[in-house]
């Protein structure tokens, strides 16, 4: 880290430190959007996943239901 | 193989891809800004050069491999193609963006206009871009999946084949300001060249990691649509979910799985 801060401030920040700085920030920023959006689709994912869990809870439950009636009766 | 065991060798086969990339672009980042020395006429504004070339060129190889998986979807009628084929002109999509801002912000740098129109190598990337960029209206206006994917498919070979058309067209016209990079990078001094090469090689495994990652993801939806399908006996409301319109492609719950995009 002190080595990287001690070299940065060679690097020409004037003008064309600027554009350049604002390419690589689109670029990453880009990717991150983009991973943002995936993220937020995998956390829908994982919601619609523990939904189909209960329903299969549930089928089950019902299914075995009606079992156990008959070996109880 | 058990497919509880294949997904777990798709996951790492991401992870392992991810993995690569973070540390072939931090290598690359690395060479760019402490190994790569400054260019003798541009300076510090050809540090772009590093960043908006591996785009363009990834994303213009992106749209060719959507169109080769477009073919092997025609040929096969298998919907895994399509998917593919989908997977990558999207991510190529999002990296054709991306090459036209940086393009826009060195352009500005260099030549002091975010645009120029006389310049065929902008203008015709532009054309691609706005080309591709219809492919998801194209896919959402029809709503037979069978017919979708169809559709797609042509459209996918037929841009796919303008791809190496418009960069062979533009290369042979004489009047152009923008500098050429293919043809030239063997003039590139040594570190320059390596820094360059780097750079595509982590753009590449950017793009490979983000199909992966994609793919399984839509993968793992497909599975989750099947499983609420088997489920939708009992609710009109989940089977209403399933049959909603989408541009993206609809897997089959049985199709085969892969970790990556071959």
């Amino acid at each position: 880290m002190a080595f990287l801060l001690g070299v940065l401030p060679a690097l020409p920040l004037g003008k064309a430190g600027r554009y350049v700085a604002a390419a690589y920030i689109v670029v990453f920023a880009v990717v991150l959007i983009y991973v943002a959006i995936m993220a937020l689709r995998l956390s829908r994912m994982e919601r619609e996943l523990g939904e189909l869990a209960e329903e299969t809870t549930v089928v089950e439950a019902e299914a075995i239901e009606p079992l156990v009636e008959e070996t109880t009766v | 193989m058990h497919p509880a065991r294949r997904g777990i060798r798709s996951r790492i086969g991401t992870a392992e891809l991810a993995v690569a990339t973070v540390v072939t672009l931090t290598a690359a980042l690395a060479l760019v800004f402490f190994y790569a020395p400054l260019e003798a006429e541009q300076g510090f504004l050809q540090k772009i050069f590093y960043v908006h070339v591996p785009l363009a060129i990834v994303s213009l190889c992106g749209f060719v491999l959507g169109g080769i998986f477009a073919i092997a979807h025609l040929r096969t009628r298998r919907a895994v193609w399509d998917y593919r084929s989908y997977v990558s002109i999207h991510i190529s999509l999002v990296f054709a963006a991306a090459t036209l801002i940086t393009g826009s912000i060195w352009a500005k740098g260099s030549w002091g206009h975010w645009w120029v129109w006389s310049e065929p190598t902008l203008v015709s990337f532009l054309i691609v871009f706005l080309l591709y960029a219809t492919y998801q209206p194209l896919r959402f206006a029809i709503e037979d999946p069978e017919r979708q994917a169809r559709y797609a498919s042509v459209f996918a070979v037929t841009a796919g084949a303008f791809v190496p058309l418009n960069f062979i067209a533009v290369r042979l016209s004489t009047a152009y300001l923008h500098p050429r990079v293919l043809g030239s990078t063997s003039n590139l001094p040594g570190p320059m060249a390596l820094t360059f090469l780097v750079s595509l090689v982590a753009f590449a495994l950017l793009f490979a990691t983000l199909c992966s990652f994609e793919l399984q993801m839509k993968r793992t939806r497909a599975h989750v649509r099947a499983l609420r399908r088997r489920l939708s006996f009992e609710g009109a409301a989940s089977r209403a979910a399933t049959s909603s319109r989408s541009a993206a492609p609809r897997l089959p719950a049985t199709a085969p799985r892969s970790g990556g995009l071959a």
